[in-house]
């Protein structure tokens, strides 16, 4: 080969490359642009349909207008100066001060332009003035409530979930070690208890370690009045997260762990896995390169849907527990039909779910190589 | 059918499926029984009637059998009366009177005094009221005399609240005093067991009036399921809450479960923009808050467990499982031995029954069976938070009355824990079967 040839050949070589890249980067881009486009979609949907319901579909705007007519009349009755009108001048007045209250609250418009103003706002992540509640503070931000209320719900689900995750997983690889033994056995008769949720065992718990043994409170999340130094505190608070944590931990643990076993345990009886168990690979060898390596995409999702879970809080596990945060705001919200705090709270969980749906895909690509950004869906 | 023969077979290798399929045919006994035993018109208007019915149950009492459990035994709670025949009155006709006796005998070994003792009479006359005397007869022989009272149309005599009765017992309060061997000797109290008789003798001045009485003694526990702050017999929702929580269960289960099958099988058919809004739509369906948007519901529009039954199902119907049965469809829709069937001419409908549904039943039976714990619970959280349904007895509504009403911290844990044993067997149940049966559907999920 000549040295001529030898150089047109690299050039080519560099030049496909580079066409690859190219190639690739533009079907990455267009794909990202079509599916944030599906999920911002998605998410318009979910929020467009929870306002509806948390307004009735309009109904809601008709008992705050009898709301206001009646605030108006009340206040109209106690007004001595108006005592010397006439009956038709009363009326004319009364409807004036109505349309005025109304106007005020918005309730002007027709429900079905007021519902795209709630939903652009919603996506826009201006959640403006709550209709009823207030934070502890007095304010009657929809953002400040939120924040306020975030914290409590991020630390109970986010511990929790941080070392439920843990949790399973070290056990599930260590039951699908031993396969067959006392424990395996155990997890897997416990699994089915895991059909009853996180409160139901919670109301067990409480029976059992606040109101049978008293060793521990029976809700709520620091003792009142809340201790003044900061050890104090975080002791009570301690206190107050363990039989949450042990419930949702009860209600969890053993279907998880049965379902990581089965998991690790088809990919370990994968041919490869034989092979390097011939090679005469340690186990923990195996275990890191041949069982976590392939499972790595499904382990992520998991830890992400936990981090979105610890989100939400959970409405009825809150209540039962008496536990301050969003959950048990929500049901307040819902009582007061308070629809802008309704939406705020649907509105976050609905984006965080996209994005965590969209760099899910991404990060498949990076830890799984068999996985191309674009490439699965083509095919099927 | 020989499927189904193999499949019992298989499944009697299991013993928490043997176990499962025990519990569920009991409950599902008890879903018959209840309605037989009690229609449900019955059972809603006990539910939701006051004192009037329930006057007989003394408030918060556990049930009796709590007492097998206890070294101090405590009273158990009993009426009998005149009206049911489980007294018989005796009638003595004189010239212008009429009297009636009845007696009422009863064996007392409870280490506790009954909370409240009360007659309640209803008569029958035209003008003059019947008078009536009440007397007691201890163990012992001694014969006390409790009180008398003229009686109206209806009247209650509650003898632990008589005060002249109680200055005669020595200033002890009746439903004390007229258990003790002594009432006046205070300092040392002895309490007398054995068989009591209330004996009261009504005199009427008309020959043809007629009078009921009805004793009732008030203890501290009462009949096999306890009462609640209402005195109601905890016993009518634990029966009738069965058969709602299963018929909850299985209809939403079998109905989602189903409509999955039929929505991913139209998508996987049709394909092209149908199969791509199925998708879609399962994605939106994601994204809305599924018990969220069920408490708006039940706070804002209708608490009826039909309406929930309904939302349920309405956001149920595009869940993720259509994911997992769409991409099993698309594997058998192209599979070989469908195409062979394809070209000797098999009809569509011989392809779906014999080999498209066949395929599935591995995948749906299990998930059937283990979806429906979860739609029990689902009823009872609802009902939980308070948005149970406002005339139907059911477990859920027993531990929201019981939270509500601080059972735990007044130590009434039998409110709490009979609906939540219940449900906790009745979704263990459910679950153990169906876990057995996914491993002997798949069996590669057992592991080896």
């Amino acid at each position: 080969m000549s040295q001529a040839a030898q150089t047109i050949s690299d050039r080519s070589t560099v030049e496909i490359q580079r066409r690859a890249m190219a190639g690739s980067l533009q079907r990455i881009l267009r794909y990202s642009v079509m599916r944030l486009a599906v999920l911002f979609f998605t998410v318009v949907a979910g929020v467009y349909i929870t306002i509806m319901v948390a307004n009735m579909g309009g109904v809601v705007d008709k008992f705050r207008k009898a709301e206001i007519r009646e605030g108006v009349q009340a206040s109209m009755m106690g007004n001595l100066a108006l005592r010397n009108m006439t009956p038709e001048e009363r009326a004319a007045e009364m409807e004036k001060r109505i349309a005025i209250a109304e106007k005020s609250a918005g309730l002007d418009q027709p429900f079905i332009i007021r519902s795209f103003n709630y939903l652009s706002r919603a996506l826009t992540l201006n959640f403006g003035r709550s209709e009823f509640l207030a934070s502890d503070s007095g304010s009657a931000q929809v953002r400040l409530i939120i924040l306020e209320r975030l914290p409590p719900t991020l630390l109970l689900f986010g511990t929790t979930n941080f070392i439920l995750f843990f949790l399973e997983i070290l056990i599930a690889l260590n039951l699908s070690r031993h396969y067959g033994s006392f424990w395996d056995k155990f997890f897997i008769a416990m699994s089915p208890t895991s059909a009853a949720p996180g409160w139901f065992f919670g109301i067990f718990l409480l029976l059992i370690f606040a109101a049978l043994l008293q060793w521990l409170p029976f809700g709520g999340m620091v003792s009142a009045p809340p201790p003044e130094d900061t050890l104090g505190y975080a002791l009570s608070l301690l206190e107050h997260m363990i039989l949450p944590i042990a419930a949702i931990t009860l209600s969890a643990l053993f279907i998880s762990v049965y379902n990581w076993r089965t998991f690790f345990l088809i990919y370990s009886s994968e041919d490869y896995v034989d092979v390097a168990k011939a090679k005469g690979l340690t186990n923990r060898d195996i275990e890191r390169r041949y069982i976590l390596r392939p499972t790595l995409p499904n382990i992520i999702t998991t830890f992400a849907f936990f981090l979105i879970g610890s989100w939400t809080g959970a409405p009825i596990f809150e209540s039962v527990f008496s536990w301050p945060g969003l959950g048990q705001t929500f049901i307040t919200a819902v009582g007061l039909t308070d629809t802008p705090v309704i939406v705020a709270s649907t509105v976050i969980f609905g984006y965080l779910l996209a994005i965590t749906v969209f760099l899910l895909d991404f990060i498949y690509a990076l830890v799984d190589p068999r996985v191309k950004v674009g490439g699965g869906e083509a095919k099927s | 059918m020989k499927g189904l023969k193999q499949t019992l077979r298989e499944l009697g290798r299991y013993p928490s499926a043997v176990a499962g399929l025990i519990i569920i045919m009991i409950l599902l006994g008890i879903s018959i029984y209840a309605p037989i035993a009690m229609p449900y018109s019955e059972a809603v208007s006990l539910w939701r009637s006051d004192e009037n019915v329930w006057y007989r149950n003394p408030k918060f009492a556990p049930p009796a059998w709590t007492n097998w459990f206890r070294s101090e035994k405590l009273a158990t709670s009993f009426a009998m009366g005149t009206e049911d025949g489980t007294i018989k009155k005796e009638v003595i006709e004189g010239e212008t009177t009429k009297t009636i006796n009845m007696v009422f005998p009863f064996d007392f070994t409870a280490d506790t005094f009954p909370d409240e003792l009360s007659i309640f009479f209803k008569s029958n006359f035209k003008e003059k009221e019947p008078f009536a005397s009440v007397t007691w007869i201890t163990p012992d022989g001694r014969e006390i005399r409790v009180g008398d009272v003229s009686l109206g149309a209806t009247e209650t005599y509650r003898i632990s609240q008589d005060e002249k009765l109680k200055r005669r017992l020595g200033g002890l309060d009746p439903q004390m005093g007229l258990f003790v061997v002594d009432p006046k000797a205070k300092d040392v109290l002895v309490m007398q067991n054995g068989r009591y008789e209330l004996r009261v003798s009504v005199v009427s001045f008309e020959k043809d009036a007629d009078v009921d009485a009805e004793f009732v003694f008030y203890g501290q526990v009462h009949g096999w399921f306890g009462t609640d702050h209402m005195r109601r017999d905890l016993g009518v929702a634990l029966l009738w809450g069965t058969p709602i929580a299963l018929a909850f269960g299985l209809v939403a289960s079998l109905t989602t479960t189903v409509a999955h099958l039929i929505i991913a099988a139209i998508g996987v058919w049709y394909g092209g923009w149908i199969d791509e809004l199925i998708q879609r739509i399962t994605e939106v369906n994601l994204v809305i808050p599924f018990l969220p948007i069920l408490i708006m519901i039940g706070t804002l529009y209708s608490r009826s467990i039909f309406v929930l039954f309904g939302a349920t199902i309405l956001l149920s119907l595009f869940g993720g499982a259509i994911k997992s049965l769409r991409a099993t469809f698309m594997q058998i829709k192209e599979a070989p031995y469908v195409e062979a069937a394809r070209s000797y001419g098999a009809s569509n409908w011989r392809i779906i029954l014999q080999y498209l549904i066949p395929r599935l039943i591995p995948l749906l039976v299990p998930a059937l069976v283990t979806a429906i714990p979860g739609y029990v619970f689902l009823e009872a959280s609802l009902a939980v938070l308070g948005l149970g349904d406002p005339i139907l007895p059911t477990w859920g509504k027993l531990i929201n009355d019981a939270s509500s009403n601080g059972a735990l911290y007044k130590g009434l844990y039998y409110w709490v824990l009979e609906p939540a044993v219940l449900l906790m067997i009745a979704g263990l149940a459910f679950a153990m079967l169906g876990f057995s049966l996914d491993r002997i559907f798949n069996p590669r999920l057992r592991g080896n």
